[in-house]
């Protein structure tokens, strides 16, 4: 289907933004990790991209920015804006709970939904599921993984070390 | 004394928040391939990562609001050592690994108390920043509290260590409740954050942390000042930025 400036569907846009994988989680879209915030178009068909980072030093932001640009150009829609938002703050709760399938099907455990319980954020820690076995029995080994979003963690029953997607 | 314009002083307001974001995490990249463990390194770049991201954001809405065409690499690039506004204790050398831990704590106390007020700011650009950063730097409260807690309450060497590294970095703390010139300009109008009422919650999450970790809480409370309030800088800054301006100072305007 030829699309144009003239044919303005959201849906279309949101669908096109669903190919814009995270790079360091291919099998996720920015639709998919809560990024993409927003679709809008102006009263002159100018489109905008509003898009929420998901920690301020996040280094594929740039990136992320740049494939959207393409994707949106290659199918007909030239000179996107991409606004970045910071407000209100991403939080893992905008990850769609099929992102959450997705992510631990690759491997990774998805985040827990966010707590307000203190003894979480100061020293209890919280059970996390081995995306590979489910068994609760896991510990962390690091508060800090290969990315800013990622926890290390060990299941004790399998034995395998996973990713924990964080919540914030 | 020089009056600012409220324009002037929101510019040098939010650079001068970023200063301490882009140093400290500046400081903790020297550590890259030279921590402990690996887990280690990870964990102070990740948080590096965070801090100069919020320098970055900052340091584009300082951009932004001066209104003369600069981006945040004029701020964090071509800026002279008497421009940077930071708090001392964030320039401070990395030390052990103790000392290390020690710096990120007291920032990272201070941190949490300052982002959270900054959420409540006047100015929408700065609350989004604070909200967001808030977040952030609650995961270094968090690691650098752990480690003080495991070294402090570990052998007696590691004790000794960083009980010497609180009492010889405590004296750069009393800087951080001080307000400057940029802060006292927007006060009034609710844009930045009373940094004096911050200091008796300070104060309760350092003695909680200290007293479990089995350290003394230092109780001299003279204070190093100088570089918050106008720029003047310990000897080891000039080297900071050496490093970290050496290219755009060599190759003015280069890309990559």
């Amino acid at each position: 289907m030829a699309t144009h400036v003239k044919n303005l569907d959201p849906a279309e846009i949101w669908a096109l933004l669903e190919n814009v994988k995270d790079p360091e989680i291919p099998v996720l879209s920015i639709v998919d990790l809560g990024i993409a915030r927003e679709v809008k178009f102006d009263a002159d068909g100018q489109l905008e991209i509003i898009i929420s980072p998901t920690y301020s030093g996040c280094p594929a932001m740039y990136m992320l920015e740049e494939q959207i640009r393409e994707t949106l150009i290659n199918h007909g829609y030239p000179g996107p804006v991409i606004t970045t938002k910071l407000f209100p703050a991403w939080t893992t709760d905008w990850m769609t709970e099929d992102g959450k399938k997705k992510l631990e099907a690759y491997g990774i455990a998805p985040p827990e939904k966010t707590t307000r319980n203190k003894s979480v954020l100061f020293g209890g820690q919280k059970k996390i599921s081995c995306p590979r076995c489910q068994s609760k029995n896991s510990e962390q080994i690091s508060e800090f993984g290969s990315t800013a979003c990622k926890a290390l963690y060990r299941c004790l029953d399998c034995r395998e070390p996973f990713d924990y997607f964080k919540c914030i | 004394m020089t009056t600012l314009s409220q324009q002037d002083a929101l510019v040098q307001y939010a650079a001068q928040i970023g200063d301490n974001g882009l140093i400290i995490g500046h400081r903790m990249s020297e550590w890259c391939f030279r921590a402990p463990s690996i887990e280690m390194e990870m964990a102070l770049m990740n948080c590096a990562l965070d801090l100069i991201g919020q320098a970055r954001a900052l340091y584009s809405y300082a951009a932004k609001t001066d209104g003369k065409g600069k981006t945040e690499d004029d701020f964090a690039y071509l800026r002279d050592e008497k421009d940077f506004r930071n708090a001392l204790l964030t320039e401070m050398p990395n030390g052990d690994w103790g000392d290390t831990i020690v710096r990120l704590f007291l920032m990272s106390a201070y941190n949490k108390l300052f982002f959270t007020a900054l959420g409540q700011s006047k100015d929408a650009d700065l609350a989004a920043i604070g909200v967001k950063s808030l977040k952030e730097v609650t995961y270094h409260l968090r690691f650098s509290s752990e480690w003080l807690i495991r070294l402090g309450d570990g052998t007696e060497e590691s004790h000794q260590r960083v009980q010497n590294s609180l009492d010889h970095l405590w004296a750069y703390t009393g800087e951080l409740f001080l307000m400057n010139d940029a802060e006292n300009a927007l006060l009034d109008d609710g844009i930045s954050v009373d940094v004096t009422a911050l200091k008796a919650d300070w104060n309760l999450i350092v003695a909680d942390v200290l007293g479990q970790a089995t350290l003394t809480l230092p109780t001299n409370n003279w204070a190093h000042l100088g570089g918050k309030a106008e720029g003047r800088h310990t000897e080891h800054f000039g080297y900071i930025i050496s490093d970290m301006q050496y290219m755009q100072r060599r190759y003015p305007g280069c890309e990559w």
